[in-house]
């Protein structure tokens, strides 16, 4: 179940497929009826409601179980029930106000990709003035001087790709310093782009020899794309070339015709089919659909010295992101990130991502409104699969210790604490089973997950 | 004769600009689209897909988009969004105080290593090793010593132009005529007045050509440091811009910055005319 469904809702469908038998999910019936187009809500009315779902969830853990509830007693008389003996004022109160930031004026980071779209869209749309911040975002040039102006306390906390903390923490690539990530910024919303006169090589067999290019060697773009070719029979260390190339330099790249394609954030494959270069072959959520992309990182430094301003920041963070989830808001998103000042990309291409009805560089119109999507939770078996894609590339060697190292860098504990502060309501676990490309991944077996694969890195 | 030479000069520039623009402008000429497609998909579709718009701009956008700048040269739209005019004064006050602080170091070191020709021998190599190091190659080093961007690129401009300096510095002190400081010498000039009224005025020229080869290397190299540390500076904006494959913008950056290069170049220029003097 998302964090930002409706818990009061009886006739949410709790398994596949949708109420109505004609849409794909329940999320796609609900895009399609837009029930719950609630533009103008105040912003007590907002906190009450998910401070009555905390509670509705805390009473009922199991869905089919309140489901029951609800339907023989109505969701108004439920409501109106839980008030009774749950003081809901007092507690919307006490989630709305608290402890001042140590630090209110705040520098964080980010790369001009779509992935960074809650981080930056937080500053125009105002959610880090509402938690109490003053923020600069500020646009930075690549993954390594995000990661040195982070380590050097220029920025207090900065978008990193989901990878990044954990080999920072690790000290590959850099001094071991300690990272943390609080929430996670997309899932999906990347994509594999080939040049033009691929259009008929779209079988994975036939890419032998050639280049790609991908945004930096600790990226979920890394690790999806090897695994997308390992799967197909190719080792990406011998049969094709794969290249870190920042990603504005991708489409002039591609043009060039020094790279066949590449595994990048969005909006750069769709510049890359707006600007006729290339054609979009798969989007990342077919290799693993809901995988996680960027995260929103800071030091544990910051963390501890300021964890009042760190709380906030994670707030607004989250809040900016559960808007960002809603299908109805992206247009706005798409206005509001697409200046200068912001990603510097055509509107055009930035709705595209967003909305995900998009040109396919083919000539034809798709529409995936899952195209990317934004979910803060920082599962640790997110962290916990990176870890072995590490392993099987041989990025790190010898024994890891998969469980502390997650723990310790994806906090889900700290972040489920502020989710149900703020009402949303956070998974009871922070492990959770998911496959990619129909395999699936047990959190628990990693060792065995590694020695699984076939294509691998002798270590 | 000579107003007559700087008049055809002229003339001949203008020729040449004029057929330069020409053919830019026919080379980068739209084609008509090469394929048909749904209207629908058009509009999803960026300008060189659709009408065959070449990619590369003509001078007629360059100039329209120049104007649009020039109107506005301060405008500030948030910390990663600013006027070229703000632009460009961040990367004068990087490039000036970097180079500043090269010259308070090399002129006087250079002045020491130049009047001890077993110094100048000694430090010699390591002068060499340094002076053709990128500043690109610096940058990491400097970000992850000084731990602060905007030192690191001032840090990285003094020790990029730093080396010219010194090595003229050096070399125009040593190679001082030999009769002038005997000279000196039977005049009883003690040494620091020797080098006052003395050196220094005969180096001058040859240590000022060496402060105009520096600052012709920080204005190259400022373009560089901001790319790669973004957040203000003209090479931020050719970074930023071309993160939007705004090529145009890009067109418009280089040609700031070979003015404003030509402009600190003169500047310099003028100076080593002044203390010229004829043997």
């Amino acid at each position: 179940m998302s964090t930002f469904d409706d818990p009061f809702d009886a006739g949410r469908n709790l398994g596949a497929g949708c109420v109505c038998g004609q849409h794909r999910s329940a999320r796609e019936h609900e895009q399609a009826t837009a029930l719950r187009c609630d533009p103008v809500e105040s912003e007590e009315k907002r906190y009450e409601g998910v401070v009555a779902s905390a509670v509705m969830r805390a009473m009922f853990p199991q869905d089919a179980a309140r489901r029951a509830f609800l339907k023989s007693v109505g969701a108004s008389t439920a409501l109106a029930a839980l008030s009774q003996f749950f003081p809901l004022k007092t507690a919307t109160e006490v989630f709305a106000q608290t402890g001042t930031p140590e630090k209110k004026d705040l520098k964080v980071g980010f790369i001009p990709i779509t992935c960074a779209t809650p981080i930056i869209m937080a500053a125009p749309l105002g959610f880090y003035a509402k938690h109490g911040l003053n923020v600069e975002v500020v646009k930075t040039a690549g993954w390594a001087v995000i990661r040195d102006k982070t380590i050097n306390k220029e920025y207090d906390a900065a978008h990193m790709l989901a990878p990044m903390p954990i080999a920072i923490s690790l000290g590959l690539g850099a001094n071991a310093i300690p990272f943390a990530v609080p929430a996670i910024e997309n899932i999906n919303g990347q994509g594999i782009v080939l040049a033009s006169k691929h259009k008929d090589k779209r079988d994975p067999k036939d890419w032998k020899g050639m280049k790609f290019a991908i945004p930096f060697d600790y990226s979920m773009h890394n690790y999806l794309l090897r695994y997308y070719l390992a799967e197909h029979g190719l080792d990406p260390d011998t049969d094709v070339q794969l290249r870190s190339v920042p990603p504005p330099e991708m489409v002039a790249n591609l043009r060039a015709d020094n790279i066949d394609g590449f595994l990048a954030p969005d909006n750069i494959c769709q510049r890359a089919i707006y600007d006729g270069v290339g054609f979009m072959h798969l989007l990342s959520k077919e290799i693993w659909d809901g995988h996680p992309c960027c995260s929103f990182a800071a030091s544990r430094e910051f963390i501890t010295t300021a964890p009042n301003s760190f709380a906030a920041l994670t707030r607004a963070i989250v809040d900016a992101t559960a808007y960002a989830s809603k299908a109805e808001n992206r247009k706005q998103i798409a206005e509001a990130i697409a200046p200068a000042n912001y990603i510097n990309a055509p509107v055009t291409v930035l709705e595209q991502v967003l909305t995900g009805t998009y040109a396919d560089g083919l000539g034809g119109v798709k529409t995936d409104a899952k195209r990317v999507d934004f979910d803060p939770f920082p599962w640790q078996s997110f962290a916990v699969w990176m870890l072995t894609q590490m392993k099987r590339w041989g990025q790190i060697k010898g024994d890891v210790d998969y469980k502390a190292v997650a723990e310790q860098v994806y906090l889900a504990t700290d972040t489920k604490k502020l989710m149900t502060e703020m009402g949303l309501s956070p998974p009871a676990s922070s492990y959770k089973s998911f496959a990619v490309m129909g395999k699936t991944f047990d959190p628990a077996k990693p060792e065995d997950y590694v020695a699984s694969f076939k294509i691998r890195k002798a270590s | 004769m000579t107003s007559s030479l700087r008049l055809r000069a002229g003339l001949v520039s203008i020729v040449l600009l004029a057929a330069f623009l020409g053919v830019w402008h026919l080379a980068t000429r739209s084609t008509s689209a090469t394929t048909t497609m749904s209207p629908e998909y058009a509009k999803l579709m960026g300008l060189t897909a659709t009408q065959g718009k070449s990619a590369m701009p003509g001078p007629l956008d360059v100039g329209a988009k120049l104007w649009e700048h020039l109107r506005r040269p301060f405008y500030d739209n948030g910390p990663n969004d600013k006027g070229l005019g703000i632009q460009l004064g961040y990367s004068i006050a990087r490039v000036g105080l970097g180079y500043l602080l090269a010259v308070l170091v090399a002129i006087p070191l250079g002045f020491l290593i130049g009047m001890s020709p077993l110094l100048s021998k000694a430090l010699d190599p390591f002068i060499q090793v340094l002076k053709p190091i990128s500043p690109l190659a610096w940058m990491p080093l400097a970000l992850y010593t000084i731990k602060d961007s905007s030192i690191s690129a001032i840090f990285v401009i003094f020790i990029c132009s730093i080396w010219p300096m010194l090595l003229n510095t050096v070399f125009g002190v040593a190679s001082v005529r030999k009769e002038w400081i005997n000279v000196a010498r039977t005049l009883e000039v003690g040494t620091v007045r020797r080098a006052f009224t003395v050196i220094l005025p005969a180096a001058a020229p040859t240590i000022l050509t060496g402060m105009r080869i520096s600052i012709g290397i920080a204005w190259l190299v400022i373009v560089a440091a901001e790319m790669l540390v973004g957040g203000t500076g003209i090479g931020y904006f050719v970074w930023n811009e071309w993160n939007n494959l705004s090529i145009t913008n890009v067109i418009i950056a280089i040609l700031l910055i070979g003015i404003v290069g030509m402009l600190l170049d003169q500047i310099l220029a003028r100076f080593t005319r002044m203390v010229t003097f004829p043997e």
